[in-house]
């Protein structure tokens, strides 16, 4: 059956569109575009550039701090991901039992996520600095202790979140199937393993999608908690392709080239993730 | 409501949406023919005096005057960001020649202003072959600052190494005085000789360029280098050292702590009378002022490196050249300079820029002004002395990156995670690459 508003809508969509779709333009594909562009270029404001062609990208490849930022950041993503998934599932799974008072430690543990990464940065830092001192050392002092950090925080901020959305995928699990499984004699530990986690994938594809890109993509937290110190042995690749951008002379255009191969490898990781934990979906 | 009317509407209500939001794109700034002025300050410790000496412009003149304020550190990110903007500032700063190489395009010639007329030494203006193109308006003095009161009472031990303050006078002196001090610390009721060398970014440029320029000085005066060399020997480095190993060890902190301690963490240890030395310059008076300190608690050593100590004297330069935007608007570069102009020669202006920012300029109009500023009433002595006043060559160094390079080897060496072979690395190899990088 067709409404009068789905008729409406089937010949005035590209109206209503249009306005988001010229922001979308303006705030994404412009700048992206023009970015791509400048990462060939040599340039010291974004509005006068020289075309140079591959040699930013030369430059990029070639230095060792980005290689160093791309490790501290590809594992940091491994360990971060897997702690939240693991703690953030367990956490929604024993808030979805009756508890007294689950709702109140869903919203506490929910908090975290609604303060900027900046914020929580410096939070972290005088709380790990309070700590560390007992040592006389601080958080920089090495970039374990920054890595580590960095890990604490990024678990802290973004398990609240993630339970929300594995909650969400267990109060719709069907219950005829739990309730199947529990009839034919399946101890809990299969009822986990082999009914609810193949039914959670789709939470768990979305999950793990967010805290992949997250973990790649950090950028406020770095910069409060440690800014790379020492020796920029902390520092991520987000905060490594500002630097370069803006802290050295001259190197604009290899900030930029650094910024064009991020975007590759996050989208190459993400695509191979999404299809990854997509392909072990199935229906109830 | 007929279908016509609610199309009517529907369609004018989505146009407005779209341009209200392209509106706020566009060009927002006025096109009066007066001139706009925007200037892009360097120095976070004057923000607020050069806001409301911005304002008085304004209610004195009409002509509206912004002023924005880089955070510490941050100046040339927001430089870049800002000028790649339509309203782009005005008025901006470089910090020397090697500033000035990047943004030489943006630089109008300033041959014509007050500004450059009243400078009582034109020499040190920024030329670009024989334009010029930056004036330096604040001349500042660094040394190591001493609490008057923690020296007195030092001197008056049993056991003291000197009997005034005036008898430091070489490296040795103050190195035995610091250590001594160091070991006396309870009776002194400090917690160390020097405040910490912290090495957070409001604190390490005190030691990767300010400390840094000692050696670079002694070395340019050896060799008669006078432009940017393409490298560096790093004769003097083992001053450098003895220097930077007395500011760690005769200090109020542990050294493994030091990553993470401030400009503040210093500045108010020295206050609180935690510390009788500290490294800084005349700058750092309206902070102590406000942190509770009076005039006659300070005065000013050089930072004695153990080569020529009998003629050393404070190190006096500037860093903050005003340059004018070539690309703003010629209005605006008018209104910029007659804005610049007013700064030096109006009464407002130089009570502003003498009073309220305690700045020593250089120009011919302040020369009735006298300051308040305990440091810089030091500096004037010591010039006046007749001891050689150590030069800023750190405006040639080739990159921020060398420096951040070198304060974090520094910071390695200091809290034991690296050897003082990675500083001298960071600071001879180092020069060369980054000068090829920028040439």
């Amino acid at each position: 059956m067709i409404s009068m508003a789905g008729k409406a809508i089937r010949k005035w969509w590209a109206l209503f569109v249009l306005p988001t779709f010229v922001a979308f333009i303006i705030g994404f594909i412009v700048p992206f575009v023009y970015g791509v562009y400048l990462s060939f270029c040599k340039f010291t404001t974004v509005t006068d550039a020289k075309f140079v062609g591959f040699s930013n990208y030369a430059k990029a490849i070639k230095d060792p701090v980005f290689l160093h930022s791309l490790l501290f950041s590809t594992l940091l993503t491994i360990v971060t991901t897997i702690i939240i998934n693991v703690i953030a599932f367990a956490v929604a799974y024993m808030l979805t039992k009756a508890i007294k008072g689950s709702n109140v430690f869903r919203s506490v543990f929910f908090l975290p996520n609604l303060i900027g990464g900046i914020i929580l940065g410096y939070i972290w830092l005088l709380l790990l600095n309070g700590v560390l001192a007992h040592w006389s050392k601080s958080l920089t002092f090495d970039a374990k202790y920054g890595f580590w950090g960095l890990v604490i925080l990024v678990c802290w901020q973004q398990i609240g979140y993630m339970m929300i959305i594995y909650i969400a995928g267990m109060q719709s699990l069907p219950t005829d199937v739990l309730e199947a499984a529990s009839v034919d004699g399946a101890n809990s530990r299969q009822t986990m393993f082999r009914v609810i986690i193949p039914l959670m994938m789709p939470s768990i594809t979305v999950c793990s999608f967010l805290t992949v890109t997250n973990g790649f993509k950090l950028y406020d937290q770095n910069l409060a908690l440690t800014a790379g110190n020492p020796m920029k042995m902390s520092e991520g690749l987000a905060l490594n392709i500002t630097n370069t951008f803006y802290a050295r002379t001259g190197f604009e255009g290899v900030g930029q080239a650094k910024a064009v191969l991020f975007f590759i490898l996050v989208a190459v990781v993400a695509l191979l993730q999404n299809k990854l934990t997509t392909s072990k979906e199935v229906a109830a | 409501m007929n279908r016509t009317w609610k199309k009517a509407i529907g369609i004018t209500a989505v146009a407005v949406m779209g341009l209200t939001g392209l509106a706020a794109c566009g060009n927002s700034g006025s096109d009066n023919s007066e001139g706009r002025v925007y200037f892009l300050n360097f120095k976070p410790e004057a923000a607020d005096q050069w806001k409301a000496l911005a304002e008085k412009y304004t209610k004195e003149k009409g002509v509206k005057v912004e002023v924005q304020t880089a955070a510490s550190g941050t100046y040339e990110q927001t430089l870049k960001s800002e000028m790649a903007k339509s309203n782009a500032p005005t008025i901006f700063q470089v910090n020397g020649p090697v500033g000035l190489a990047t943004w030489k395009d943006y630089t109008a010639d300033m041959s014509d202003t007050e500004m450059y007329k009243q400078l009582k030494n034109q020499d040190i203006a920024l030329k670009d072959d024989s334009k010029v193109v930056g004036i330096p308006y604040v001349m500042e003095t660094y040394g190591i600052i001493y609490n008057k009161d923690i020296v007195d009472k030092y001197t008056k031990l049993p056991d003291a190494k000197v009997k005034s303050a005036e008898e430091i006078d070489s490296y040795d002196k103050l190195k035995a005085v610091a250590d001594d001090m160091q070991k006396h610390a309870k009776e002194l009721g400090i917690e160390g000789a020097f405040t910490s060398a912290g090495f957070d970014s409001s604190s390490d440029w005190r030691f990767k360029t300010h400390l840094a320029n000692i050696p670079l000085y002694y070395e340019f005066k050896a060799d008669n280098i006078t432009e940017q060399p393409e490298t560096i020997k790093g004769t003097y480095l083992k001053n450098f050292k003895n220097i930077f190993d007395m500011y760690i060890t005769d200090s109020t902190t542990d050294r493994t702590a030091l990553s993470s301690k401030t400009g503040d963490d210093a500045n108010s240890e020295f206050a609180l009378g935690k510390a009788a030395f500290y490294q800084n310059g005349t700058w750092a008076w309206s902070d102590l002022q406000k942190a509770g300190m009076n005039a006659d608690q300070l005065g000013m050593l050089p930072i004695y490196a153990g080569v020529d100590d009998a003629t050393e004297g404070l190190a006096t330069g500037s860093e903050n050249y005003l340059c004018i935007n070539a690309k703003a608007s010629e209005a605006d570069q008018k209104a910029s300079k007659d804005f610049l102009n007013w700064v030096i020669t109006s009464d407002t202006g130089i009570k502003a820029l003498s009073e309220d920012m305690g700045f020593t300029t250089p120009f011919k109009t302040f020369d009735k002004v006298t300051s308040e500023n305990p440091l810089v009433t030091a500096a004037v002595e010591d010039s006046n002395s007749g001891k050689t006043q150590v030069t800023w060559n750190f405006t040639m160094m080739p990159s921020e990156e060398w420096k951040n390079q070198l304060g974090q080897a520094m910071l390695a060496y200091a809290q034991g995670t690296g050897d003082w072979d990675a500083v001298e690395k960071a600071f001879v190899d180092n020069w060369k690459t980054e000068y090829d990088a920028s040439h």
